[in-house]
């Protein structure tokens, strides 16, 4: 099928695990998650949810019903205070605690140009509040072309999804190093494969 | 009863290419299990998936020849599709590009094969070269970034020439009306991509096992000038002897032969010519052994226009 999909993917991890993981990948189209859910092993696939915002795929019918009833989407609130967060991270660490995946976003928005914007918060305290969790970087290459933002019409350039090793256990670390590394896994994930896009 | 008669000989060349893959897949186990040499383990790997390669290539080809001008076009737009979308991928549009490339992949290249499917040659042959063309310069002007925008432009335009408007040519040969050849034409498809297709392959065995002086070493380390000579005359002599086959009197198929390998080794060689340029050994990956589709018909694009005039002018009417 990846002929006419004109997607290939790449493991560098086992694709089934026996701890719940957290996919956590580069963000540029819409089709990221589709993209990253339909590369899973049938198996994972049932258990997996994406983590999505709510102002925006709670905003119009269609898009609650691609949310909720296609990708069973975790919506959580962006940009609010203190407790919405931590009410948003309650949810997900539900969601480990009920041996599900997560595939998250962690940049929290689109990128324009295909780079890989600073990381926010959430990552960090995830993996602190549920260390069990494998964290699992996911790299989405091209996806910036295939569907930029701001358009609604795909463009079917080649495009791959690379799957890494998971992300060593945080340790006695703060956040921006965390962070930094947590990123840093998707930026070796980028450099390593062969040349795809320019 | 002409009918009949294509079929029977669309078979004996099916049959000729089933013996001939057999053979190849001989060679390859051959190959396998005589190199022990560490070293030539990935060559002698490459060669027995290429071979895989051919099998299914040769199937779905012969397929869809078969299948008659639906199945020819349906083949050839998706070849197309997908070669033009291994170019894009690997050239550097920039973002105010997207909506041009959106027309070019989902208006452009169906009408083209539409219009070969209407039979309507007149229009066929200018879509690409004037309206589309033009189209895009427009379009993509009025998206209104203007950095690098004469080699965007450029870019795509060639992009489609190559991918969409010469590929398009090779299901065209059926729209040709060759006296004496109605229902026949099937078979001039069959003609142009075996020698084309055997060019290649020869001039690969030539070249790796004669091969000495390359022809032009910062484009193709691996075209070298015996390889050349012995490809290309040897798929000369395979089309020659496919003469029965096609319209052509026997020299005439031979002249016709030679005029598609060389065209199909200036067109690999002019397409490997972009891809040093892009920085890339090969156009994708679809293919396994041989790299992407583009890599697969680099050396159809330019045959195909070249043989569909040249027998249009001389034979059809």
């Amino acid at each position: 099928m990846s002929i006419l999909s004109g997607t290939s993917v790449q493991w560098q991890c086992d694709p089934i695990g026996d701890a719940p993981r957290v996919y956590f990948a580069n963000h540029a189209s819409h089709l990221d998650f589709v993209l990253i859910w339909t590369s899973l092993p049938r198996r994972a696939r049932r258990c997996v949810r994406p983590v999505a915002g709510r102002d925006y795929w709670d905003k119009s019918p269609a898009r609650r019903f691609v949310a909720g009833h296609v990708f069973h989407a975790v919506l959580i609130d962006r940009g609010g205070d203190a407790s919405t967060a931590r009410l948003s991270l309650a949810r997900m660490a539900d969601e480990v605690d009920e041996h599900r995946s997560l595939i998250v976003f962690p940049e929290g928005t689109r990128s324009r140009d295909g780079e890989i914007g600073v990381f926010k918060s959430g990552l960090f305290h995830l993996a602190r509040l549920r260390p069990e969790a494998e964290l699992i970087p996911v790299y989405v290459d091209n996806m910036h072309r295939v569907l930029p933002k701001g358009e609604c019409l795909p463009v079917p350039m080649l495009s791959r999804v690379i799957f890494g090793p998971p992300l060593g256990a945080i340790a006695d670390e703060d956040k921006q190093a965390f962070l930094a590394r947590a990123r840093g896994a998707l930026l070796q994930l980028r450099g390593g494969h062969g040349a795809a896009a320019n | 009863m002409a009918l009949l008669r294509t079929d029977v000989m669309l078979l004996q060349l099916f049959g000729g290419v089933v013996a001939l893959l057999v053979a190849a897949t001989a060679v390859g186990a051959g190959l396998k299990r005589a190199v022990t040499a560490p070293d030539m383990h990935a060559m002698v790997d490459n060669i027995n998936a290429r071979i895989r390669a051919w099998w299914v290539m040769a199937v779905v080809f012969m397929a869809s020849v078969t299948t008659g001008t639906a199945g020819s076009i349906v083949l050839f737009g998706l070849v197309s599709f997908m070669a033009f979308r291994e170019f894009v991928t690997l050239a550097p549009t920039a973002r105010a590009d997207h909506r041009a490339l959106f027309w070019c992949f989902f208006v452009a290249t169906p009408l083209e094969y539409y219009l070969i499917w209407i039979g309507w040659y007149g229009m066929f042959t200018i879509l690409i070269p004037v309206y589309v063309s033009i189209f895009l310069a427009i379009r993509t002007a009025i998206a209104g970034d203007t950095e690098r925008y004469l080699e965007r432009t450029a870019m795509t335009q060639w992009a489609l020439l190559i991918c969409v408007y010469f590929v398009s040519y090779v299901p065209a040969l059926l729209m040709l009306r060759i006296p004496g050849y109605a229902g026949r034409n099937a078979s001039l498809i069959f003609f142009l991509v075996l020698v084309v297709q055997l060019s290649d392959v020869l001039q690969y065995v030539w070249g790796k096992t004669l091969g000495r002086r390359p022809i032009a070493p910062s484009v193709s380390p691996n075209k070298t000038w015996e390889g050349f000579v012995g490809g290309v005359l040897s798929a000369t002599a395979a089309g020659t002897a496919i003469w029965w086959a096609t319209p052509f009197a026997p020299t005439q198929a031979a002249v016709m032969a030679l005029l598609i390998a060389l065209m199909g080794f200036a067109g690999g060689l002019v397409m490997s010519a972009i891809k040093r340029d892009l920085g890339v050994k090969d156009y994708g990956t679809a293919i396994p052994g041989h790299g992407g589709v583009l890599d697969r018909i680099d050396s159809l694009c330019f045959a195909a226009p070249v043989f569909f005039h040249i027998t249009r002018f001389f034979f059809a009417h």
